[in-house]
């Protein structure tokens, strides 16, 4: 049985892009923008490609939720190597509890050892799909992966958290969400984007998964928030210092 | 309504980012019959329970088997504590510790979560919960459904609230250690001493960016003026990538979020993602050589040139005084 990493992709804004709010304020203007894998999970797919390279039985597959347009984004992640890639159609962006329900149930079917996706998305921010993921499977989780040093039978991972460098031992099947600095995602290559084209991937409804959607997440509003600050331009340290005292109480 | 407090600690003493969430449970909770409950999950973890009781009371679960903040065992004993105390909002501050094991804990609990929470409204019987999107470009307002529960909020979010002049009472929970996760172990943790504040509890925050050249040039430079405020030293994405600071330092979107009464960005120009993390400081003040920067759109203060002349000579203006 051959190992199969599962690396889920969330398609998102480009984050150069300027985020704005449709006139009705429930949404942001997308015509605009242009999309990516968010950049996190870009390191995953990075992160098991590599893990593919250590070891000889894995299989690397990338899964999308979306419409047809994600396909271009499931694409750049098999010609950056992925062996095959699963787009399940929902129409509307779903929540992290829903992304949870589909994937759980793809790893159900799949039987992944491991499920390695990004620490969070650079759109909502959320950061709580791999910890509902691996809540909902009982795996072990090890999230904000810095490092990842992979056994027979599981992994020793480095992870960010605010106050330094926190090793764990997991075994697998794991989650394992990926931060900043666990790798620097390849570009693709020329071969492996025409390479690219004669990989398969599979289209998977909602219906055939058995999953029907319950919202968690209702989203009732959304504000441009703009900074409301004119910066004084000083010329000398001594004026700077002088504003200071006069404006802070640190003095 | 019950809200339950997951708390942080340090093994003696709950986080300040706890503290604020406790003071954010009380303006939620503030209803005749209402509560706030905090949690103190740990190994011989008296003390924290004691300075937890001066807010309010506690729960209390000590075990040797729950002596490292691991998501998969804390985030069990937490949930069963939510569904047999009938707790209605889980909470917890916006930090590392949080997303991992209450987000395991929303995974066990059905999922209605809102993390790193700015503030709320009640609108009827619904509560509209506020948070940053987009790295902070975008407020975005939610209801969640389900029940519990589950909500991050940002430190900033909330002061810390009054201590009681009697401790509440400290409850304990038993812990059944034979049915807890066991695929998960702890191997150890790279702390870095520091005789500063962190980043994230100090009120005066110096960063440095890409600016500086050498790890030296930050401790001199940024590290010097921090400590002249008895300060905190931050650090933007690029020397934490550079291998220059740690991680721990990184402030952002994808690090802390600070929001001290002093910035001061040293060499930072200023990326999205930087400024989602310390643009709701109350004074700014930004140096930097190129007079385009983006920090400059929000700072109060600026001041042009090299910052190799520019912090010397505040250092040396400060020592003066």
């Amino acid at each position: 049985m051959s190992f199969l990493v599962l690396v889920p992709t969330k398609r998102v804004p480009d984050t150069d892009g300027v985020i704005r709010v449709t006139p009705d304020g429930l949404d942001v203007d997308t015509s605009h923008l242009s999309f990516v894998i968010n950049p996190f999970d870009a390191i995953a797919v990075e992160e098991a490609l590599r893990l593919r390279e250590r070891r000889e039985d894995v299989e690397v597959v990338v899964v999308g939720i979306g419409d047809e347009a994600y396909e271009d984004e499931l694409r750049t992640a098999l010609a950056m190597g992925a062996d095959r890639a699963i787009r399940v159609d929902a129409a509307e962006p779903l929540d992290p509890w829903n992304v949870a329900c589909v994937l759980s149930e793809l790893a159900r079917r799949l039987e992944p050892r491991l499920i390695l996706m990004g620490k969070q998305a650079v759109d909502d921010d959320s950061a709580q799909t791999g910890q509902f993921l691996a809540a909902k499977l009982g795996w072990p989780q090890a999230t904000f992966a810095s490092r990842i040093d992979d056994s027979e039978n599981g992994a020793e991972v480095a992870r960010e958290t605010d106050h330094g460098i926190e090793t764990l031992s997991v075994t697998w099947p794991a989650v394992i969400t990926a931060d900043l600095r666990l790798n620097e995602p390849r570009y693709a290559s020329l071969p492996g984007i025409l390479a690219a084209r004669g990989k398969p991937i599979q289209e998977m409804s909602l219906q055939e998964l058995g999953i029907e959607i319950q919202p968690r997440v209702e989203l009732v509003g959304l504000q441009q928030v703009a900074s409301q600050r004119t910066v004084r331009q000083v010329e000398t340290v001594t004026e700077l210092l002088e504003c200071l005292r006069e404006n802070t109480e640190l003095f | 309504m019950h809200v339950l407090v997951l708390a942080e600690h340090d093994g003696d003493r709950l986080r300040a980012g706890t503290t604020a969430a406790l003071g954010f449970s009380r303006q939620l909770a503030n209803g005749d019959g209402d509560q706030v409950t905090c949690l103190v999950l740990g190994d011989s973890v008296a003390t924290v329970a004691d300075d937890a009781a001066t807010f309010g009371p506690v729960l209390l679960g000590s075990h040797a088997d729950l002596a490292e903040p691991l998501a998969d065992r804390w985030a069990e004993v937490t949930a069963k504590v939510v569904q047999s105390e009938s707790i209605d909002i889980l909470l917890g501050a916006s930090s590392t510790f949080s997303r991992d094991i209450l987000g395991r804990a929303g995974g066990l609990l059905g999922g209605a979560m809102a993390s790193d929470v700015t503030g709320f409204l009640r609108d009827g019987d619904r509560l509209v919960w506020q948070r940053p999107m987009y790295a902070g470009a975008v407020t975005a307002s939610v209801v969640l459904h389900g029940s519990p529960l589950i909500v991050t909020v940002r430190p900033t979010a909330a002061e810390t609230p009054e201590r009681r002049s009697s401790p509440a009472s400290i409850t304990p929970i038993s812990i059944d250690s034979g049915r807890l996760p066991g695929s998960t172990g702890h191997l150890g943790l790279d702390g870095r001493p520091s005789h500063r504040p962190d980043v994230t509890e100090a009120r005066v925050v110096v960063s440095g960016g890409r600016g500086l050249k050498t790890t030296e040039d930050f401790e001199r430079l940024v590290g010097g003026l921090a400590d002249r405020f008895d300060g905190a030293t931050g650090s933007s994405r690029a020397l934490v990538d550079a291998g220059l600071t740690p991680n721990d330092l990184q402030v952002g979107q994808t690090g802390k979020v600070v929001a001290p009464e002093l910035y001061i960005a040293v060499g930072i120009s200023g990326a999205v993602q930087h400024l989602a993390g310390m643009k709701n400081s109350r004074v700014i003040v930004a140096v930097n050589s190129d007079p385009h920067a983006p920090i400059f759109e929000v700072a109060d203060y600026g001041i042009v040139g090299d910052l190799y002349d520019i912090v010397p000579e505040m250092i040396q203006h400060l020592d003066a005084d």
